[in-house]
């Protein structure tokens, strides 16, 4: 063989790798939170809905703000995320149409074991984030502009605090890296339960605050609006979230845990949530 | 310790030939070695031609081709995610979250590093045969596939310096595949998402895996190397 035919036969073989595969395949692309991907929530329910519909749904894990860019760009059929308020705002500019209730899990927070702070066992929140700031106890925030970042940022307010200076860091980054973070700090932080039932680098952390009706942490789906983006994949991404909030997806969240604690609370028949 | 128990654990998932593992292995090697083979097709003659040929703006482009060889995988991934969006002007394409928008990532990063290495290994060549190919009757341009040829060694090296940048990067991909399990999920994003789950110990099984592969691979060329310069001698 003389160069040149080798390197069409090379040529021919990248491309061939290049390409996607020949058969199409039918799946939506949904824009998710990394607490739904990394709890093995969607490991866990994905697969039925698959299985009842040949619908494969492939998930892209972001934070909340992140997600939400992603359907408004139309890089996603359906965006599947928790700050209700964000997803109110994507739905009144037009990126997306109705949106849907689906499920709450709940905050807690995590803090080293020593408690610099005395907030253990408290069950009010807002009070427990006056505590920490006024010990100037070390606390890690997300600060990525995810939905557990805005519950914190509207804590805060709530507590009527700025928070500023050398005990609040700022990490900019997902649950997982900031639980590992916090657990080397150490430092107190907001997490989603089902990502720290999932987490094993804990540490000195434990769950120090938890069960305030304010930690309630509600997840919404909305399709993107193919009006907008005309690939959007309207009629597969309705079937996905109509299965999400039907008797039977909701029944395959609820079964769902991790060491026979119940991580997500399915509610898409609630009203005002 | 983490440490020794992942060495346990890696050898475990090998020896189980864990399918979830096998098809991340697999799909790690296919993005990296297609951007690798893009690259080699575009960087060899690309480089070459830029060691030998002689137009304005040449040392401009050299300055350029060594300077990306820096480019930050995160940035190259966020301008390649731009372009590919829905909303970006190659949106059309629909590729966006996909093994090939990966490879298209991974080729950009190594381009550079090919182009640079080959372009200094064929000048150097150059700089050295220069006059006999010339009394040859061959001009620059013309000796290109004798040089390549005669470099090859050098040239196996660049490539493996790029296979090297391609499968130990992590921002592009993560950023233009989205690490979407059993459709973009390499190697290196997995081990990102092991260790943003506290699972270290598998994360550091896996990346002892990539490690092995890496290695591997490099062996690999230098047996064929030693294999090649062996039947030179002989004949």
């Amino acid at each position: 063989m003389n160069r040149r035919s080798v390197a069409s036969v090379a040529l021919a073989a990248a491309l061939a790798l290049a390409l996607p595969a020949g058969a199409e395949e039918r799946f939506i692309t949904v824009a998710s939170t990394t607490s739904t991907e990394q709890s093995g929530l969607f490991a866990h329910i994905l697969p039925v809905f698959e299985a009842a519909t040949g619908i494969e749904v492939r998930v892209v894990a972001q934070g909340t703000g992140q997600a939400l860019e992603t359907g408004r760009r139309g890089d996603a059929d359906v965006v599947f995320v928790h700050a209700r308020a964000a997803e109110e705002a994507f739905v009144a500019e037009g990126a997306g149409l109705e949106r849907h209730p689906v499920m709450y899990n709940d905050f807690v927070i995590v803090g080293p074991g020593d408690d610099p702070a005395g907030i253990k066992g408290k069950d009010d929140v807002v009070e427990a984030l006056a505590a920490i700031a006024s010990a100037g106890a070390t606390f890690a925030s997300r600060g990525d502009d995810s939905g557990t970042h805005k519950a914190e940022l509207q804590f805060w307010q709530e507590a009527g605090i700025a928070p500023s200076g050398a005990w609040y860091r700022e990490l900019g980054s997902g649950m997982g890296p900031t639980l590992n973070t916090s657990a080397e700090l150490p430092a107190y932080t907001l997490t989603d339960r089902a990502t720290w039932l999932n987490f094993s680098n804990r540490g000195p952390l434990e769950i120090v605050v938890e069960g305030d009706p304010e930690l309630f942490n509600q997840y919404g789906v909305i399709l993107v609006d193919p009006a907008k983006h005309p690939h959007v994949k309207a009629e597969d991404g309705q079937a996905f979230i109509d299965w999400l909030i039907s008797e039977e997806g909701q029944g395959a969240i609820a079964e769902y845990t991790i060491d026979g604690q119940q991580l997500f609370f399915p509610n898409a028949n609630d009203a005002g949530v | 310790m983490a440490e020794t128990s992942a060495f346990a654990l890696a050898l475990q998932l090998i020896g189980a030939a864990d399918p979830v593992l096998v098809e991340i292995v697999l799909l790690s090697l296919r993005v990296t070695l297609t951007a690798l083979a893009l690259a080699a097709l575009i960087g060899l003659p690309l480089g070459a031609a830029l060691a030998l040929a002689r137009f304005p703006g040449r040392g401009l482009a050299i300055v350029l081709a060594n300077a990306f060889m820096g480019l930050p995988p995160v940035v190259a991934g966020l301008v390649i995610y731009l372009l590919l969006s829905r909303s970006g002007p190659l949106g059309p394409l629909g590729i966006l979250f996909t093994p090939t928008a990966m490879i298209v990532a991974q080729t950009v990063l190594i381009l550079p590093i090919v182009v640079s290495l080959t372009r200094q290994v064929i000048q150097d060549l150059w700089g050295e045969y220069a006059e006999q190919l010339r009394s040859l009757g061959s001009s620059p341009l013309r000796a290109v596939p004798t040089l390549l040829w005669d470099g090859r060694f050098s040239l196996i090296t660049a490539l493996l310096a790029g296979f090297g940048r391609a499968s130990a990067e992590v921002g592009a991909v993560l950023i233009v595949g989205g690490n979407i399990a059993g459709h973009t999920r390499t190697m290196t994003t997995a081990i990102a998402l092991e260790t943003s789950r506290g699972a270290l110990e598998l994360a550091l099984a896996l990346g002892l895996i990539l490690l092995g592969l890496t290695v591997t691979l490099n062996a690999l060329a230098y047996l064929l190397a030693r294999l090649d310069r062996w039947g030179a001698t002989v004949a």
